[in-house]
């Protein structure tokens, strides 16, 4: 099977029925997406496929029908997203953990919105649990980002 | 100075870990340093001068900030402490968390063990209070927790900041030939202002740590503080938005094997019939073994790939043996209710209760039976750990809140000496309490006996980690007030029981070590709050219910807030007294008690009308050496009650770093509310009944409420804040709901009686 991730192709050899974030993780070592729930409660192994934000640990690989993009394809340290730059600016991660799957889900928004009301997080964000309790600054952050982005930031 | 023995043998526990470290070795040993585990291990060019600075002849300067990152922020915190003496900027070090070693114990984690509030200052809760941060030296507990770092490093990791500058100054005073005073530091770089030369800190080093330390070094005033006090960039924020590899779960080693554990369902029970053969067959399944641990009895599955694991888990056919403890949630209870009405062991006892309630009139009484649920941490990074038996030596790769424990605990499991153990500790995905369990880092150090020496990951899945849990335990109490004429509460008498965290914590890790004596995390919360009451007794009973219960943010403040502040609320209506004035009264001899009152009423506008539909609640705990008090506005809306706002005063003596502590507040807040709302474990067949987050979820960003925190800095001593912010949260979100609906909920979780939007 082939399975095109961060603009990289892989040939994979693996069960359909695996779930497309036991192979980035365990089988081409992209650790961005978290484990959390396993039954696409939580949001932290978000990544997207052709844009499309996706519970990774709920799709089996067989049905991965385009491309598939990680936390590590959309930004790396020295080129950071602008929801990178104002995650980083809002001083947003505690733990962290759950945040590769709240910049993934806050990417895909801004993609589709690019000002987003309150209503608008609320909905696209929901699905994404901090039990760090760092709602607050995810909020302002998706503000943030949002600005960035339309100044071409 | 009490003598360690002597505090030993009183009857009162002060903590797993200091009951269970064997106070036989002389008090000498507390004088002598530990060596400096950094000797051992340093890059060519690189000097030490204690256990937390290295710098090499490059000028790269490492900080070892020596206590676990689980999302607090505690590794910028210390390392800005070191930074600051030592005049270098937070963008010139590397952080790292260090070896497991004694010479990072954590005395302050036991200094507010002993049976005295934190504001008693009085001869003999200051000699044990000195005495118990002996003993943490004394058994050495490098561990995280009890919202303890911050203070215990606060003297320490300054002075090692401190002293290795001196040392600089020294080596480079000698190198250019001129008097040690005439020179300043800067940014990692000594300059001689007369002659304009100037030397890095890198070109010096070596020298330098070769120079006998001074005995005295002078810490800088705080008036001269460049870096604490004020808000830093978190050091490990640019991993945490870019998804670098930084928690246990993402450790990748060559040749790795991948694997999970089922253990038994019913704690402590043992399979008494197992059908593996299925499960071995599966693909990807390499092989599947019996694992014995203090913690519990049941399988580890090793396989090519996690999901593999996962997949074999689910399909071993097993039976359990009964439980030792009551099968379900119902008779459990039945348990604590029994055990409520025994005579417990009075941790407050003023005036005279019995007195006081023997001729108390009915109109004047108020009664009320109060009850909390069992609750799992559910940390966002499920419960996981690498491991790799080879030679005869073991690495174990985890996050971990006590890395000499996992140490000293792993190295017994496979039966080889402490020496020949590595722990590498990485950051985490949330703990809360649930990484000072071994649990998870046994389950992969067995396992990694299995695999020919090949390194294998453990990951636990979420359902695992749900119903494996050391949970917060449930609790009951019954409360009764006697008014007198003006409203005022004249006599209180409180009791509440629970299971023990202190016994269930030492059966796990120490179990040859019999519990003794009551244990005060049962009544904190309610017996040290800063009241004056004529006639005010705080009893606890241990609940002899042995479902593992352990340390769960806040720890018996999280249960006794809401029973103490709820009562108060209680007492204030049936007084006819504004719960706020009620507090202010009763606080009067506390100051810094009153301001956080009066700061956050204010902040809240405490007493403005509000429109039809909305109302507040108060409460106030005082928790780890800061006292908090938190109001929270709800609002009825027709997808249920809202919750709005809530506004936060602390005083947490030294604000180290603002930012920091603003957002731990409400972090705890949100985790308090989070529990309040809608968290229960409970039991059937002897099996925890929820799984995963579907049944066991917390607030989502759409029920999360604005918030406006003030920070003070009114007390004398430093308090803690990575648990302060949880336990008012609950009685202030149920004194809301109650001034809304008129409902007084006195059990938790309020979601089976309201509904939330
Ligand atoms: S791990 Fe996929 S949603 Fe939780
Ligand atoms: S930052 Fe810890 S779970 Fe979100």
């Amino acid at each position: 099977m082939r399975l095109t991730v961060d603009g990289q192709s892989f040939d994979i050899d693996a069960d359909p029925a695996m779930p497309l974030l036991w192979a980035l993780r365990d089988l081409i070592g992209k650790t961005g997406p978290k484990f959390g729930c396993g039954i696409a409660a939580c949001g932290a192994c978000t990544v997207h496929v052709d844009g499309q934000p996706v519970r990774s640990c709920s799709l089996p690989l067989g049905q991965v029908s385009g491309a598939v993009t990680t936390i590590e394809g959309i930004g790396t340290a020295d080129r950071l997203h602008p929801v990178q730059q104002a995650w980083l600016e809002e001083q947003v991660a505690q733990c962290g953990y759950c945040q590769a799957g709240q910049i993934m889900s806050a990417v895909a928004l801004l993609d589709e919105i690019a000002d987003p009301s309150d209503a608008d997080i609320d909905n696209a964000m929901g699905g994404n649990l901090c039990r760090c309790g760092t709602y607050p600054k995810i909020r302002s952050a998706i503000r943030k980002a949002a600005a960035l982005k339309t100044a071409g930031l | 100075m009490a003598s360690v023995g002597k505090i030993a043998r009183r009857t009162f526990l002060i903590g797993a870990a200091a009951v269970a470290g064997g106070v036989a070795v002389g008090y000498y040993y507390y004088r002598k340093p530990f060596p400096n585990p950094l000797e051992a291990d340093l890059g060519k060019g690189e000097a030490t001068f204690n256990p937390y600075v290295k710098i090499g002849a490059d000028n790269t300067i490492t900080i070892v900030a020596p206590r676990a990152e689980m999302g607090q922020g505690i590794s910028t915190t210390l390392a800005v402490m070191v930074a600051e003496e030592l005049d270098v900027g937070l963008d010139q070090v590397k952080v790292e968390h260090g070896p497991a070693s004694y010479a990072y114990y954590n005395a302050a984690i036991l200094e507010e063990g002993g049976p005295f509030a934190f504001f008693d200052e009085g001869m003999t809760a200051q000699a044990v209070r000195s005495g118990l941060g002996v003993v943490g030296k004394f058994l050495a507990v490098q561990a995280t927790g009890g919202s303890a770092s911050a203070r215990d490093g606060f003297d320490k990791m300054r002075q090692a900041g401190a002293a290795a500058r001196h040392l600089l100054i020294a080596a480079a005073a000698q190198k250019l030939g001129v008097a040690a005073a005439d020179l300043e530091t800067a940014n990692g770089s000594i300059l001689h202002k007369a002659s304009g030369k100037s030397l890095t800190y890198g070109a010096v080093a070596a020298a330098a740590a070769t120079m006998a330390p001074s005995a005295e070094v002078r810490l800088k005033d705080r008036v001269d503080w460049k870096l604490l006090g004020k808000p830093q960039k978190r050091i490990d924020m640019l991993a945490k938005v870019t998804g670098a590899p930084i928690f246990g779960i993402d450790v990748r080693l060559p040749d790795m094997l991948y694997g999970t554990v089922k253990m038994s369902p019913r704690f402590w029970a043992k399979p008494v019939k197992a059908d593996l053969a299925k499960a071995e067959k599966m693909p990807g399944v390499i092989k599947i073994v019996p694992l014995e641990t203090n913690y519990g009895h049941g399988f580890g599955i090793i396989a090519q790939n996690t999901w593999a694991a996962f997949r074999a888990a689910d399909a071993i056919d097993a039976q359990w043996a009964d439980p030792e403890y009551p099968l379900g949630s119902a008779a459990i209870s039945d348990v604590l209710k029994q055990a409520l009405g025994t005579k417990g062991s009075a941790m407050r006892d003023n005036g005279d209760v019995d007195t006081a309630f023997a001729d108390a009139p009915r109109e004047r009484m108020v009664e009320a039976d109060y009850a909390v649920p069992y609750l799992a941490h559910a940390t966002m990074e499920p419960m996981n750990a690498t491991a790799r038996f080879s030679d005869g030596a073991l690495d174990i790769w985890c996050g971990n809140q006590a890395p000499t424990l996992v140490r000293q605990l792993c190295a017994n499991a496979v039966g080889i000496g402490q020496d020949k153990v590595t722990v590498h500790t990485t950051f985490m995905g949330g703990g809360f309490g649930r990484r000072t369990e071994m649990d998870f880092s046994l389950c992969a150090a067995l396992m990694a006996k299995e695999t020919g020496g090949r390194p294998i990951k453990v990951t636990w899945t979420r359902e695992e980690d749900m119903r494996h849990d050391a949970y917060r335990p449930a609790a009951v109490g019954k409360f009764q007030a006697r008014l007198g004429d003006d409203g005022m509460p004249v006599a209180v008498d409180m009791k509440i029981a629970s299971p023990s965290v202190i016994a269930s914590t030492l059966r796990r890790l120490f179990p040859s070590i019999p519990p003794v004596g009551p244990d005060k995390s049962i009544v904190d919360g309610a017996y040290d709050q800063p009241y004056t009451i004529a006639n005010y007794r705080v009893s606890g009973v241990a609940a002899p219910v042995s479902i593992p219960v352990g340390f769960w943010r806040s720890v018996g403040s999280s249960i006794n807030g809401f029973f103490h502040e709820g009562f108060m609320d209680e007492i204030a209506t049936a007084g006819k007294i504004d719960p706020v004035e009620m507090r202010k009264r009763l606080m009067a001899a506390y100051p810094s008690a009153v301001k956080v009152v009066e700061k956050v009423a204010a902040m809240a506008k405490w007493g403005e009308a509000l429109p039809a539909g909305k109302a507040k609640g108060m409460a106030f705990t005082l928790s780890f050496g800061s006292w908090v008090g938190e109001i929270v506005q709800v609002a009825d809306t027709p997808a249920g009650i809202r919750i709005e706002k809530v506004w936060i005063a602390a005083d947490v003596g030294t604000a180290l770093d603002p930012g920091i502590i603003e957002a731990q507040l409400i972090s705890g807040a949100i985790y308090g509310l989070s529990a309040a709302m809608g968290q229960q474990i409970t039991f059937a067949d002897g099996m925890v009944e929820q799984s995963n987050f579907h049944d066991f979820d917390a607030m989502r960003i759409f029920q999360c409420p604005t918030f406006e925190v003030a920070i003070l800095e009114n007390f004398h001593k430093m308090g803690g804040v990575g648990e302060v912010g949880t336990p008012p949260a609950a009685p202030a979100l149920a004194n809301a709901i109650f001034a809304l609906t008129g409902k007084r909920i006195r059990t938790l979780p309020l979601s089976t009686m309201v509904a939330f939007a």
